[in-house]
């Protein structure tokens, strides 16, 4: 399968006094077209650090990324999902759903539409209207996924977006993206704290180790998606992957 | 509280306020032109209306007080936001400021009158200074208070030249702090207007020391309270206007 994105030798360092505070360095991490993968590492190895270099907002110190999304002005390559949804306060959700469409060539009654399909798609048809304060903590994460949906991208970039929520709503969001995944086809790269998250949603788990960071491991999950919640396939895939963490985190304070 | 038993208790302080004063002024213990009675007030008022003072006074007020406050709220707002913007003007300002800042705008009546003479334009000129500086903290307060994050996602929705985010982000999210800037401005405008008519510039302050002279001092009163009604609609508009804007919060 084609790599939709692929970063080679990626370095990030941000400017500290009269040198460089480098966050990682020599990093390759590649996701295929439609997959789901998903970012688990030691606190503070720049899991976020990536997405926002893949996403451009940070410029990349050394290396580069390569992305493969056919150039079309209809639709904008990435988005991003953040962990607070990060909902503009004073656009009504509509408006904060066509965030991102308001730069892009397509005719208004297009983006309404794009609006009001991406609502249906997280759940909350008809909340054009509703200010964000209105919403609760796990409504206003949905209609971050959908402003992200709305412009229909390639690829999806989350920074543990369900870090912040209750387990139940946690529970659902997953699974409505799963959902929506598969009904989308985006190729998706998420990162979390939670093991748990990362082996029941990813078509493979990336463990980022630090000092300096690069993966230290990749786990296929070769379980059945409707198997993962409580098989035992599953609950060992999740073991395995958090001894793989616990020994990268022991490395990491060792050397530190 | 119900907000019925409120608005009775509010109503109570005020009528006894004015029953005790009248009460007081009554008592002959003082002369009528040390403390004239309430009750003489109406009737000061349709004499001033009368004789078309209270009308061209308060317009003559209204005209600096707006000159100056639309003056120093634009100046106020747009310097602060350009400060808060740029850390370099921000660092050549911070000296500067602190050296200005301090000078209370009645302390330049001085250079008002050379500058401009005994016109409106020196009135407008000392009322706009008080509002400047508030806007000018306030609006510099205010977007350096922007959330970054969101200025974030606004740069990976597409929205990176300058100008969109400021459009985008940070002016909307600024909004609430500028405006509260405004209003306190509206209000500090009012104080000075008085102090700025007081060296003979037609007007309401000037009305008063004319009054004072002639120890007219329920005239006096009228035009205090003339004061107090025009700051009182005045802001009560303004929070209609705000609270319209800022639909969005809470």
């Amino acid at each position: 399968m084609a790599k939709i994105i692929e970063t080679q030798d990626l370095a990030v360092a941000f400017a500290e006094g009269d040198g460089h505070n480098i966050i990682f360095r020599h990093l390759n991490v590649s996701v295929e077209k439609g997959e789901f993968v998903t970012l688990v590492g030691v606190s503070g190895a720049g899991k976020s650090t990536l997405l926002r270099v893949i996403a451009d907002l940070i410029p990349p110190y050394e290396g580069s990324v390569k992305l493969d999304a056919a150039h079309d002005p209809t639709r904008r390559p990435i988005a991003m999902v953040f962990q607070a949804a990060l909902l503009m306060p004073w656009r009504k959700v509509g408006d904060n759903i066509s965030l991102g469409l308001d730069g892009i060539d397509v005719p208004a009654a297009v983006k309404k539409e794009r609006v009001e399909w991406t609502l249906e798609l997280v759940g909350l048809a008809g909340y054009e209207d509703r200010w964000p304060y209105q919403l609760s903590g796990g409504q206003r994460q949905r209609i971050g996924i959908a402003r992200a949906l709305a412009v229909d991208p390639a690829i999806l970039l989350m920074d543990e977006p369900f870090g912040a929520l209750d387990a139940i709503t946690r529970t659902g969001l997953q699974d409505e993206l799963l959902r929506i995944w598969q009904e989308t086809h985006k190729s998706i790269l998420f990162v979390t704290h939670d093991i748990e998250e990362a082996v029941y949603l990813g078509d493979r788990v990336l463990l980022l180790g630090d000092k300096p960071a690069h993966i230290v491991n990749e786990y296929h999950i070769n379980v059945d998606r409707d198997q993962r919640r409580e098989s035992e396939q599953f609950l060992l895939m999740v073991d395995e992957v958090k001894a793989g963490l616990l020994a990268a985190m022991a490395l990491s304070n060792g050397s530190g | 509280m119900k907000s019925s038993t409120r608005y009775f208790l509010s109503a109570v302080g005020l009528v006894g306020f004015l029953l005790i004063w009248e009460g007081i002024a009554r008592s002959g213990l003082f002369a009528t032109y040390l403390l004239p009675p309430p009750s003489t007030i109406p009737a000061a008022l349709i004499s001033e209306i009368r004789e078309g003072i209270w009308q061209v006074m308060v317009v003559a007020s209204l005209r600096h007080y707006s000159v100056g406050f639309v003056l120093g709220s634009v100046l106020g707002v747009g310097l602060g936001v350009m400060v808060a913007l740029f850390p370099r003007i921000e660092a050549g300002q911070a000296w500067l400021a602190r050296v200005l800042r301090p000078i209370p705008p009645l302390a330049w009546i001085p250079f008002a009158i050379i500058w401009f003479g005994i016109t409106e334009t020196a009135a407008a000129f000392i009322i706009s200074i008080g509002i400047f500086w508030i806007n000018y903290f306030t609006a510099m307060g205010a977007v350096q208070a922007v959330d970054k994050d969101l200025i974030e996602v606004a740069r990976a929705f597409g929205h990176r030249s300058f100008p969109a985010l400021l459009r985008k982000v940070i002016l909307p999210g600024a909004a609430p702090g500028i405006l509260s800037g405004l209003r306190a401005g509206l209000g500090q405008g009012w104080m000075t207007v008085v102090a700025a008519e007081l060296f003979g510039i037609q007007g309401i302050g000037q009305r008063m020391i004319e009054a004072s002279g002639l120890l007219a001092s329920n005239v006096v009163i009228l035009y205090m309270f003339s004061i107090a009604l025009l700051y009182g609609v005045s802001d009560y508009v303004f929070v209609l206007v705000q609270k319209r804007i800022l639909a969005w919060q809470r």
